[in-house]
């Protein structure tokens, strides 16, 4: 019972990992709390979902699809709401993030309707069994995918050209801006590889649960942004250990404690964390400078 | 395919008709800004008296449609609530998304004490109120010392932790099934049964709202809050106890949700965990921010319209959310501060993001001597 509830919540909480880098990373390089980013990884899932049935692709082109569609809308996203209103003062960046989500969630229940879609079964699911600790299939795909998603994008943030110009917006951007970075195109390449993250999140959750509908990505982005804030805001292995840890304990809380309460685990940890220290584990604390 | 095409086509047409609106109202609602604000005080006291009148006599008129009573009965209640979400964002500048959780907390208060204990609605109003607040202060003293972004995501939150805890705790709250049969309130043997009474009620309600608004607005306290939402540090270098004020925002504003939630308990007789949702919370941030953030008629008028333009626009219901995410992002970027701004309020447009920049500039011209 343990150990199956152990790597229910290793397989949940990489994709909660997933979801809470493409949240942290927007938010190290212009400090919003992008409240859409739980409605792109839903958008990723309905992508998929549609490359799989109505386009009848096979599971990789439509997990493809479903990563590609989502890092447009987000790039669109970034272009067409929140590039207006950076400059404008924080509070009107966030309302716009909530009106976006709003909007993406919305338009996802017009386009494809508000039930619960369900996903089709592609992989056989077998069972396997290592000193006791079991794991099906898919929670194995999933902690793979996710794995290699993250040496993906470690790799580009720490060894490409790209990648330091995107560290170097998120330390101080008008000092990036004044050493020849392009600001504008770091912003938006984050948002593409952010929702792409994202996008692949929403696609594995869709495959794990079998179902897609349009107010799955609430609940996920509220938990990316926990997750993000355990391991500290703006930190890559954060948000990662972030994930690890949410996932496990809700798993485990909702074994042992409740299952009706099991969404509500993340906001106590968060509530808990904030007393605790507010910069989260692996992040620093800043002075805020007048 | 067909579907999203369709889709598009309307949301398109959606956005570009908002944004010809919200262009077009923002110079109309300039030039009554500029206007009211040029008046002097005695005329100014008379529109009031004739604004009060009207709404007075309001539902004498309509008293044979019960559907116009309704809706002006919601109306004032989305008032209550906004100008309540307005202490909080508009005064301290704290963003609140869970603001339905004070509301829910109100009604469901109001709930179980009359139906399970025959407890007077007059001694559950305060009591909701008196509870919402507690759980504002609560709520308000972990997250308050921290920074506006985690403030909204904790109140999300908090929100949701209610709604689970409403349909989960079936003992007390009878879960998703809610509480029916509230009863009618009753005072001295006077039963408040019909619309009209209810509109009365609610209207005091809303007249007391907009008192302590404009009492806190104007006062040491209020003062003190519009500092901390200016500017934190420099407030706090000024010796403002933000933290204090911040709290005390959010447990005011908490306490008139509160109030808004008795009242909705026993007009609608029933509650249920649906009508305190998500949505509900951002529908009430909606409205504050389209009237203009912090400024009260502003946020009257905003609460106003977006209860009757949904009521109007019944045939378009299922894109009624999604215009309403395009409503927010495009008023953020076009007309940020809101329709009836504070600072055009007090005497002219003179911030520089607001209308037209070209004729901005003239006006400024012309005020700078």
């Amino acid at each position: 019972m343990f150990m199956e509830q152990l790597s229910n919540g290793i397989a949940l909480g990489s994709i909660y990992a997933l979801t809470a880098i493409g949240f942290t990373m927007v938010y190290g390089i212009i400090r919003l709390i992008n409240f859409v980013h739980g409605d792109i990884y839903m958008m990723g899932a309905f992508f998929a979902l549609t490359g799989l049935t109505v386009l009848g692709l096979p599971l990789i082109p439509s997990f493809l699809l479903g990563m590609i569609g989502a890092s447009i809308v987000g790039v669109l996203l970034a272009k067409f709401a929140y590039s207006p209103v950076f400059k404008a003062p924080r509070i009107n960046l966030l309302l716009c993030a909530i009106g976006a989500a709003i909007f993406l969630e919305n338009f996802a229940m017009l386009v494809w309707g508000p039930e619960t879609q369900s996903f089709p079964t592609l992989i056989e699911n077998k069972t396997y069994s290592i000193f006791g600790f079991k794991a099906t299939t898919l929670q194995l795909i999933i902690l793979g995918v996710s794995i290699a998603l993250v040496l993906i994008l470690t790799y580009i943030v720490k060894y490409t050209k790209l990648g330091r110009a995107m560290r170097c917006t998120s330390q101080d951007m008008e000092a990036a801006k004044l050493m020849g970075i392009n600001t504008n195109r770091v912003v938006y390449f984050t948002f593409m590889i952010g929702s792409s993250l994202g996008a692949a999140a929403g696609v594995l959750v869709g495959m794990y649960y079998k179902a897609a509908y349009p107010m799955m990505g609430f609940t996920a982005g509220l938990k990316a942004f926990v997750s993000a804030v355990i391991g500290g805001i703006g930190n890559i292995p954060g948000a990662m250990l972030g994930g690890l840890i949410m996932g496990v304990s809700e798993s485990l809380g909702a074994a042992y404690i409740s299952s009706g309460y099991r969404d509500a685990i993340a906001f106590i940890i968060l509530i808990f964390i904030l007393l605790v220290k507010p910069s989260g584990i692996l992040g620093k604390s800043v002075k805020e400078k007048v | 395919m067909a579907n999203l095409s369709r889709v598009l086509f309307n949301l398109v047409l959606a956005t570009a008709i908002l944004f010809g609106l919200i262009k077009i109202l923002s110079k109309a609602f300039d030039f009554v800004a500029r206007y009211i604000s040029s008046i002097d005080k005695k005329t100014k006291r008379f529109i009031n008296i004739g604004i009060a009148l009207m709404v007075a006599i309001w539902p004498i008129v309509f008293i044979n449609q019960p559907y116009v009573l309704r809706t002006s009965i919601i109306v004032l209640l989305y008032i209550v609530l906004a100008l309540s979400l307005n202490i909080v964002l508009g005064f301290a500048g704290q963003l609140s998304i869970g603001h339905s959780a004070f509301y829910a907390i109100g009604a469901y208060v109001t709930a179980l004490l009359t139906v399970n204990f025959q407890i007077s609605f007059w001694i559950a109003l305060p009591t909701s109120a008196l509870i919402a607040a507690l759980f504002g202060l609560l709520l308000g003293i972990p997250t308050l010392r921290l920074k506006g972004d985690y403030l909204a995501i904790t109140t999300i939150g908090f929100g949701e932790i209610l709604r689970l805890v409403l349909i989960n705790w079936t003992n007390l709250t009878r879960g998703p099934a809610g509480i029916p049969g509230i009863p009618f309130p009753k005072i001295f043997g006077f039963m408040i049964n019909t619309n009209l009474r209810y509109y009365y009620l609610i209207l005091v309600l809303v007249m007391f709202t907009i008192f302590v608004s404009y009492r806190l607005l104007n006062s040491r306290l209020g003062r003190g809050l519009i500092a901390v939402r200016d500017d934190e540090i420099a407030a706090e270098a000024m010796g403002i106890k933000s933290t204090y004020l911040k709290i005390l925002a959010f447990v005011l504003g908490a306490a008139f949700a509160g109030i808004a939630g008795s009242f909705f308990a026993t007009y609608i007789h029933y509650v249920n965990p649906d009508n305190f949702n998500y949505m509900e919370s951002v529908l009430i941030l909606c409205m504050v921010v389209l009237g203009g953030v912090g400024s009260i008629p502003g946020v009257i008028l905003g609460a106003t319209v977006l209860t009757i333009i949904p009521e109007a626009l019944r045939d378009i219901a299922t894109y009624r959310y999604a215009i309403y995410g395009i409503l927010l992002i495009l008023m953020m970027i076009i007309r940020p501060q809101g329709m009836l701004s504070m600072a055009s309020l007090k005497g002219g447009a003179k911030s520089e993001n607001s209308g037209n920049k070209k004729r901005n500039k003239g006006l400024r011209g012309l005020s700078g001597s």
